[in-house]
């Protein structure tokens, strides 16, 4: 049995291995050594509190420890790249319940001897933890739904969403007071439950609003809810490490949100508040009188252009994830490459799905990550680049986002391909993209429109080449 | 509907408005087709070609009398257009500006006659403009015929008989033409430069590794008008270029014009004196001979000799290059047959609403249509136009928001200061301070590791797992059911966070 003093320092030693972790990921050169403090960290709070803190039951802690460990690994094995957002949302939702669990089993710890106000500061506590982890649980399942396609993309739009938010906001806070009024009478599980199911509806209302387009803003802001559930749920407890985790992972996910939100020039609330792509109605309409002839070509057309350029500019949207299309492009990149074309990555940070989407899918097809560029980086090199060719994306390369104030993702920042002598834009069909903006790139002169399936239709250009 | 082919009768055209392949795809559309003997001869495609691509092979006299619809290449003359009757089509070059009688001939006809060379400059149009590909043929043949009577090579060689300097080449009037022949001039290895009135042009001239002649003249004046066509500059404008061709004359061995003014004579650019200043073998091809030339000394059709420098001002270059102009024409024709036909039914609607065939069409049901009411749009983007304002990124902000935000979260720090116990504020001290720390160092990640940061986070997130290891030792079996649960659920996360973090960084190579 160790000291108490030895746990704590333990901790200690956790958080400060946590920090360096995140620090680690800063950049590419470091990441491998972060990921490893996290894990040392994360050994070291296990081992501290196994040994330090547990009396009994040693036997059922460590298999569901083995069990839930073999299962973790067996998935991030099994699991494909193209379907990490999917894998990430549903790690989330396991943190959001596993919130909710201790919350509940604190509640009816039959041990706990507080009073006052600190039994007052308690119970608010545990109200707290309970109903940010059934937020993140309900919303981080129906965010897996979405992107793993099990529930469409659409966002769902009720009449009178916000009201009805309100109104689950208002009810929650009620629910709140009379579980601290009964609990201080020894009662208090009945508005417990009845909260936990009003938030997990809440969840799930309010990732059905938002809109395909939104999921990286989404991914990442329930990250940083799963941070502040277990922050509530370090304070429940009087647990410091889990208090500075799940600050520190909230914060990191917070940031991430606000990241994401900037890079399409949208309000966090406004995202949250969903229905994105819904209310653009009318200036869709007005759009079409700028539409004019698009020019397609074919695979072999291409080829031959790519072959003539210098300066090659690849731009992968959601559209080469869902083809699965990354090995074939760098198959390309390496083809053009050997013929002395400097290609380059063009990724705008909300392409795909989750934040950095595009750079996992890229670095799992072994590109080189110091060709791939944010699109800060190279937005001012489009002049030099003579073809762009761009994935199954849409409204990020829309220029009307520049020109056109009454469209709906206007000041969005995006890749100006159009000022490159060609774009070449791969796509199904002529359909919108996530936010129901035409886009006036296709009809641009110096646009060709390559028509099918991304992956099939990059493999005939890979054979022409 | 029956398409005729005539064989075209102007003496020395060998284009055909036709080809076997083209004339395939016709078939496709629901229509026949038939084509006079030998009308593809000159430009190699033989009778037995038509007939396997589907196509009868007839004589003039059925074809004019029989087709619904007539593709030609030059306009009718002579007694062609006499058999035209109400209910034909004729589609073809005509000049109907500078061929008024013959416009009145053929509206009394009661035919409906479209005139390739009125199809609108916009870009849906493109596919349907004969003017440029035809414009592209010469520009490229213009450099053969020079090449043919330049006694040099193009390019620059060192060889063991010692070395040659490359040709140098101005091209003038940075048109279709004038850019096929930069291009052509290009690849044969001659040093090219390009002058334009048209200011925008600089970058397609750019584009294709040629230099663009500045002229130094303090007016920003821009010789773009309507259609993507130049226009007449002012007189101090047109001084400053003669001076720079004066001066270029002396330098260059081939000269390529292409200075056109719509429904104007070409303008003069290069004087006789210019010519006298050129060196000895050099060459002059005049594009715009037809217009009466942009050299003093061009004549129509002829190949001139004066102090040494041959001015070639053939009319026909296009026809010089027939298969390949007949079958860009017979495509072009193609693609206008395929707006007129929108059913796809072998059955023609002249549709006047549409702006390209309204354009096209010069008479109809013994009704003049030409000229048509006059399109605006600029091939090239309009230069008035500032590039449309750019939508402020960030509005600017009251200052008073976050103030009374910072007032008000600071009177709730204390309001919570004044009632919580002190075991309290020593984790909300702890908390607000890991707030902080984790914004620090999340604001260096590199955008690219966006999603193994979420994953790595997740897994640390699971550190709630303490929570359960504290509750799982209690007395309460049901506790202890739902701490070994949420146990089962961290661990998941926690292995799985990790390992996949792990193999996504390993994924990450330079």
């Amino acid at each position: 049995m160790m000291s108490e003093g030895i746990v704590t320092v333990s901790y200690i030693i956790a958080t400060i291995l946590f920090i360096l972790a995140l620090g680690g990921l800063s950049n590419q050169e470091t990441a491998r050594r972060g990921n490893w403090y996290g894990i040392i960290g994360m050994g070291i709070a296990l081992v501290a509190t196994i040994v330090g803190v547990v009396e009994r039951h040693y036997e059922i802690l460590l298999v569901a420890l083995v069990l839930g460990g073999a299962i973790g690994v067996l998935l991030a094995r099994r699991v494909q790249m193209t379907q990490m957002p999917e894998l990430v949302a549903i790690l989330h939702s396991l943190v959001g319940l596993a919130a909710v669990a201790v919350g509940f089993a604190s509640f009816m710890d039959p041990d706990k001897h507080y009073i006052g106000v600190e039994l007052t500061i308690h119970n608010i506590e545990i109200y707290l933890g309970i109903l940010i982890g059934a937020v993140t649980f309900s919303g981080s399942v129906i965010a897996f739904g979405k992107l793993s396609g099990r529930i469409g993309g659409k966002p769902l739009t009720l009449p009178a969403r916000h009201w009805l938010n309100l109104g689950l906001l208002l009810a929650a806070i009620w629910f709140g007071r009379e579980f601290v009024l009964q609990a201080a009478a020894g009662g208090g599980m009945e508005p417990l439950v009845i909260m936990t199911v009003i938030a997990l509806l809440f969840g799930m209302h309010m990732v059905l609003a938002i809109g395909g387009a939104d999921m990286p803003v989404v991914v990442s802001m329930l990250n940083s809810y799963s941070g502040w559930a277990a922050s509530a749920t370090g304070f429940m407890l009087g647990n410091d490490l889990l208090i500075v985790t799940g600050a520190l992972v909230g914060s990191s996910g917070a940031i991430l949100s606000y990241i994401m939100c900037r890079a399409m020039n949208r309000k966090f609330f406004s995202v949250i508040a969903g229905g994105f792509g819904t209310g653009g109605g009318t200036s869709v309409s007005a759009d079409g009188e700028e539409q004019g002839e698009i020019v397609a070509i074919d695979a072999q057309e291409t080829a031959a252009l790519l072959a003539d350029a210098k300066e090659v500019m690849i731009i992968p949207g959601y559209g080469m994830a869902v083809a699965q299309a990354q090995h074939t492009v760098f198959e390309i990149t390496k083809a053009l490459r050997a013929k002395k074309i400097n290609v380059r990555f063009g990724i705008h940070p909300v392409a795909g799905r989750m934040p950095g989407h595009m750079n996992v899918l890229l670095a799992e097809a072994r590109v080189p990550y110091d060709i791939v560029f944010e699109m800060d980086e190279i937005n001012e090199d489009f002049p030099d680049v003579d073809v762009s060719v761009v994935i199954g994306a849409n409204d990020i390369v829309n220029p009307s986002a520049l020109t056109d104030p009454n469209s709906p993702i206007a000041g969005m920042p995006v890749l100006e391909c159009w000022k490159g002598r060609t774009s070449i834009v791969l796509k199904r069909s002529m359909a919108t993209g996530y936010a129901g903006v035409q886009n006036p790139l296709f009809f641009k002169e110096n646009t060709r429109m390559l028509f099918g399936d991304a992956k099939e239709t990059l493999d005939e250009v890979l054979k022409a080449l | 509907m029956r398409i005729g082919v005539p064989k075209e009768i102007h003496a020395g055209e060998r284009r055909v408005a036709t080809t076997p392949e083209v004339a395939a795809q016709l078939i496709k559309l629901g229509f026949s087709v038939a084509v006079e003997e030998d009308a593809g001869a000159a430009a190699s495609y033989s009778n037995d070609a038509y007939r396997e691509a589907g196509c009868e092979i007839s004589n003039a006299s059925n074809i004019w009398a029989q087709s619904d619809l007539i593709f030609k290449v030059r306009a009718p003359q002579g007694s062609e257009a006499d058999g035209l009757r109400a209910g034909q089509t004729l589609i073809s070059f005509l000049w109907p500006g500078q061929n008024p009688e013959l416009l009145q001939q053929l509206t009394a006809s009661g035919a409906t006659v479209m005139a390739m060379d009125s199809v609108p400059r916009i870009s849906r149009a493109q596919k349907m403009d004969a003017l440029s590909s035809m414009a592209n043929i010469a520009g490229y043949r213009a450099v053969v015929e020079a090449a043919q009577h330049f006694g040099r090579f193009f390019t620059g060689q060192i060889t063991a008989a010692g070395k040659v300097a490359p040709a140098k080449v101005m091209v003038i009037g940075a048109g279709v033409a004038g850019l096929a022949a930069i291009g052509a001039a290009k690849s044969m290895g001659a040093i090219v430069r390009a002058f334009d009135t048209r200011p925008e042009v600089k970058e397609q001239v750019e584009s294709m590794d040629a230099e663009f002649l500045m002229l130094d003249f303090e007016d920003d004046e821009d010789g773009a008008g309507a259609g993507g066509y130049a226009k007449t500059m002012s007189k101090e404008f047109i001084e400053a270029e003669m001076a720079l061709f004066a001066e270029q004359a002396k330098e260059v061995d081939i000269i390529i014009t292409t200075a056109l003014i719509p429904g104007k004579p070409a303008p003069e650019l290069i004087t006789a004196e210019m010519v006298r200043s050129m060196k000895n073998g050099s060459i002059i091809v005049d594009l715009a001979a037809e217009q009466g030339g942009n050299c003093e000394l061009t004549e129509a059709d002829k190949v001139v000799k004066a102090n040494g420098v041959s001015i070639i001002g053939y009319t026909d270059l296009p026809s010089r290059l027939a298969a390949q102009a007949s079958q860009l024409y017979a495509t072009n024709l193609r693609h206008l047959l395929t707006d007129l036909t929108p059913e796809k039914d072998g059955n023609i609607d002249v549709n006047m609403d549409d702006e390209v065939i309204r354009g096209a069409t010069v008479c109809k049901d013994g009704e003049t249509t030409w000229p048509p009411p006059a399109p605006k749009l600029s091939a090239a983007p309009p230069k008035a136009e500032p590039q449309a304002a750019p939508v402020p990124v960030e509005e600017k902000r009251s200052v008073a928001g976050p103030v009374i935000g910072m007032i008000a979260g600071g009177l709730a720090l204390l309001g919570l200061g004044a009632v919580a116990p002190e075991s309290f504020m020593a984790h909300f001290t702890v908390f607000v301070l890991a707030c902080f720390v984790g914004y620090m160092v999340i604001w260096n990640v590199s955008p690219a590791l966006h999603t193994p940061l979420m994953s790595v986070t997740n897994a640390i997130s699971s550190i709630i797992v303490i929570g359960a290891l504290l509750q799982i030792s209690s007395a309460d079996t049901t506790i202890m059911w739902i701490a070994a649960a949420t146990i089962l659920i961290t661990s998941i996360n926690i292995a799985g966070g990790f390992a996949v973090t792990r193999r996504m960084l390993e994924m990450f190579r330079k």
